[in-house]
């Protein structure tokens, strides 16, 4: 991690250098590309996006003077207000943050950095993920699927960091046995369409993730909870596959199903259903049909328990505990991706804290341009000794990374332009990936640094 | 051209891909390629993201099969949405010859049941669509409401298929193998009926050699070890594992014997700056150490993509290497055709 640190305001942790005779760059403590993003937030003016009274979230806070380097390509005027993820984290008011956005911008990981962080700072914490990378699960202590919050070893100080990952069809079956006798559980879940609702159901993983999250903070047991969402289609699904479900509770055709049918009262409908049924038959087979008839006769009694908690946990992202944080990397999909959650945790009334932008590429050494570094490269002739040939490859690589990071901002300008009073925070790319504590700590001083 | 294809007689490519790979891309950059030299491709969508034509920089593609773009050499990729409800009435259509039953089951919500819960039900249809038009024929008796209006040429047999390659943008690489082995569950749970027989057909083209599953990555550690954890589950459901394109690969300027070095934190900084001075820049110490820290972090960079690819090599699978372009989507995805091409891959 040692160039992001270079970059970025002290982070906790150091890679000793490996020999007397090199010398390790010194850190720097202004961000070349993300202050020239930043306004300096003005210190008393209302929460910008917030409609509901919440904490902390997006208040914006003063942020200290911060040195503005001039760079080539800033742009000047376009300001996002900086996310301030401590005052977000540390507010004891902030109870429950869900990690939305785009598949591969490293939700997961920013999730458990932010658990993390707030642990370390005295809550108690627990993160709840859906598919967190194999080492990151080992390291956080997630061995074995078993829909139960673990503490995670190496947490330092007073609070608490728990993590779990979410079991879909236990949380499921857990549902079913809460909410009917054992005898008839027994019967719903032996039912083959309740094994696959229940397992292959694109919605299912969605809304056994709201469930879960209103299972923990019904216990009280933490008085943080971060919530990784799952991986979905597009990251709305989020948001709309719980409705999809109490939808089909509700639904005309599992009344229509329900309805049985030697009781004809009325002739029309009857005879309606009966086509109904016969065309269904036709369709998906006499098996398929029965199979989904004895399921909802058996999950009859629970339908209205089921809707119920669906609505309760649609309240709960509603509460002024909850804040909602995007996150993204500065990839045109993954902005796009950003950008639509926005709009519609605007339109719905969500509380949207900010953005986080993930993976982001800086250069220590702006003061060289990607094209001088061209340039100088370019005139190492065959002679050169090796140390003037390794001096170009280090120019080629400078180069690469101000034309990566220039590209980027481009993107982020048009981002921040499009949505200029939602507060953004930034976290770098790192050259290895991220699988243990120590590394999540320090992505989570890299986010909360500058604030 | 064309010599040495890898995929001679592959008519279905499925492309899936860990999110954030570029999926969507190559998938339309590999119709690009299929389609060059007077072929037709068909680049199909089905998750209802419109992505296809956000690429193509064209308005929402309907549940039709429409004109995209035309292929170096005068060929031709056409672009399709699937939609699952409209699938699902269009099958009952064509099947059935129903019209105002369907109507009738979509008032009751029966539609909706279908093709929203019913366990599969969603992914039969998507399947039974890319098949429909993998399989389609210029003689065949009905053709499906959404076939484009496509001229056969002289010298084109009459039962030649309407497209020489159908290219799926799928679901991504943790649920392709359920994607495309729903057929066999569906044939399992109705275990009669149409929709049986049809699983069953879908499931004998999906495992043929008529098919491919490509596999998009990133040289980072989780979609790696997805794609690996994807072709495994691929394999142990016989379905046919294409190659693995590797996206957004950036090139490498250190050398290889010092990258190990480097990757340490060795880098001598009096003797950057003599070379740097030799280049013609006069560094400070603190731009010097700048320089250093950044050259470090890519080496570091360039040693985990090492070891991704050997990790990656061991699938056995040919590779190929799509480069980080910045440029503009649709000459973006022409450049990455044509580094397809050259690969092999089309």
């Amino acid at each position: 991690m040692t160039a992001n640190d270079s970059v970025l305001p002290p982070a906790e942790e150091s890679t000793p250098l490996a020999s007397e005779s090199t010398r390790r760059a010194p850190r720097r403590s202004s961000p070349t590309l993300p202050s020239s993003l930043h306004a300096d937030a003005p210190a008393d003016q209302p929460a910008p996006i917030r409609t509901r009274r919440s904490p902390a979230s997006a208040r914006p806070t003063r942020s200290t003077p911060r040195h503005r380097q001039p760079t080539n390509g800033t742009p000047s005027g376009v300001r996002a207000p900086r996310l301030d993820v401590d005052a977000l984290l540390m507010n004891p008011g902030t109870q429950i943050i869900v990690c939305c956005g785009s598949g591969g911008v490293g939700k997961t990981t920013l999730a458990a950095a932010l658990g993390l962080r707030a642990a370390e700072a005295g809550r108690r914490v627990v993160t709840l993920t859906i598919d967190p990378a194999r080492r990151l699960a080992q390291s956080l202590g997630m061995t074995e699927l078993d829909n139960t919050p673990r503490p995670v070893p190496g947490v330092r100080g007073t609070g608490e960091l728990h993590a779990m990952m979410l079991d879909m069809k236990r949380t499921f079956d857990e549902i079913v046995e809460a909410h009917t006798t054992p005898a008839r559980a027994a019967q719903i879940l032996a039912n083959p369409f309740y094994q696959s609702l229940s397992s292959s159901f694109a919605g299912t993983q969605e809304y056994m993730a709201m469930e879960k999250l209103g299972q923990l903070k019904a216990s009280g047991r933490f008085d943080l909870i971060v919530v990784d969402t799952p991986p979905a289609r597009s990251a709305l699904d989020f948001l709309d596959a719980p409705a999809r479900l109490a939808r089909f509770l509700d639904g005309r055709f599992i009344r229509t199903l329900l309805v049985p049918t030697g009781r004809g009262y009325l002739r029309v409908v009857h005879a309606g259903l009966q086509f109904v049924t016969a065309t269904m038959t036709r369709l998906l087979g006499a098996a398929l049909l029965a199979d989904v008839q004895t399921f909802v006769a058996a999950m009859d009694t629970m339908f209205g328990g089921l809707r119920e908690r669906a609505e309760a946990t649609a309240r709960l992202l509603r509460t002024p505990g909850t804040a909602f944080v995007v996150v993204a990397a500065p990839e045109p999909d993954a902005l796009r991706e950003a950008s639509y959650f926005i709009e519609r945790l605007i339109e719905d009334n969500l509380p949207l804290a900010g953005v986080v932008i993930n993976r982001l590429h800086l250069s220590g050494a702006p003061e060289i341009s990607a094209a001088q570094a061209r340039a100088a490269a370019e005139t190492l002739d065959g002679a050169a000794d090796d140390d003037t040939v390794f001096a170009a490859a280090v120019l080629r690589t400078h180069a690469q990374r101000m034309e990566i990071a220039a590209v980027e901002h481009k993107r982020l300008h048009g981002f921040t332009v499009a949505h200029p009073r939602v507060p953004v925070a930034f976290a770098p790319a790192f050259a290895d990936d991220i699988h243990d504590v120590a590394a999540l700590r320090t992505l989570g001083s890299s986010i909360a640094a500058g604030t | 051209m064309g010599v040495d294809r890898d995929w001679e007689g592959v008519r279905l490519h499925v492309v899936t891909g860990k999110g954030g790979t570029g999926k969507t891309t190559v998938a339309a950059a590999l119709a690009l390629a299929l389609a060059s030299d007077g072929r037709r491709a068909l680049l199909v969508e089905c998750e209802g993201r419109q992505g296809i034509a956000r690429l193509f920089d064209t308005p929402p593609l309907p549940y039709a099969e429409r004109k995209l773009a035309v292929a170096p050499g005068e060929g031709m990729v056409y672009g399709l949405a699937i939609d699952p409800e409209q699938a699902l009435l269009e099958y009952l259509e064509m099947y059935y010859h129903l019209g105002r039953p369907a109507r009738v089951l979509q008032r009751v919500g029966a539609i909706d049941f279908a093709t929203t819960i019913a366990p599969g039900l969603r992914d039969v249809l998507l399947t039974g669509k890319v098949y429909e038009a993998t399989r389609r024929r210029f003689s065949g008796s009905r053709p499906a409401r959404t076939a484009a209006r496509i001229v056969r040429h002289d010298g084109v047999p009459a039962d030649a298929y309407v497209y020489d390659a159908v290219v799926l943008d799928a679901p991504p690489t943790g649920r392709i193998t359920r994607f495309l082995n729903v057929n066999a569950e569906v044939a399992d749970l109705a275990r009669v009926g149409p929709i049986n027989r049809q699983a069953a057909s879908i499931m004998s083209l999906l495992r043929s050699p008529q098919t491919a599953v490509h596999l998009v990555t990133v040289l980072e550690d989780m979609p790696v070890q997805e794609t690996l954890d994807g072709i495994a589950e691929l394999r142990r459901q016989q379905l046919p594992v294409g190659a693995i394109v590797i996206n957004r690969v950036q090139p490498a300027h250190l050398p290889t014997s010092a990258l190990r070095a480097v990757a340490r934190g060795e880098v001598d900084t009096a003797a950057l700056q003599r070379g740097l001075a030799k280049l013609g820049i006069a560094a400070e110490p603190s731009t010097v150490d700048a320089l250093a820290a950044e050259t470090i972090d890519a080496a570091r960079t360039a040693v985990r993509e090492r070891r991704l690819r050997h990790t990656l090599s061991q699938a056995g699978r040919p590779t190929y290497d799509l480069p980080e372009l910045d440029i503009g989507d649709i000459a973006r995805l022409y450049t990455l055709a044509a580094a397809l091409r050259e690969q092999g891959a089309a």
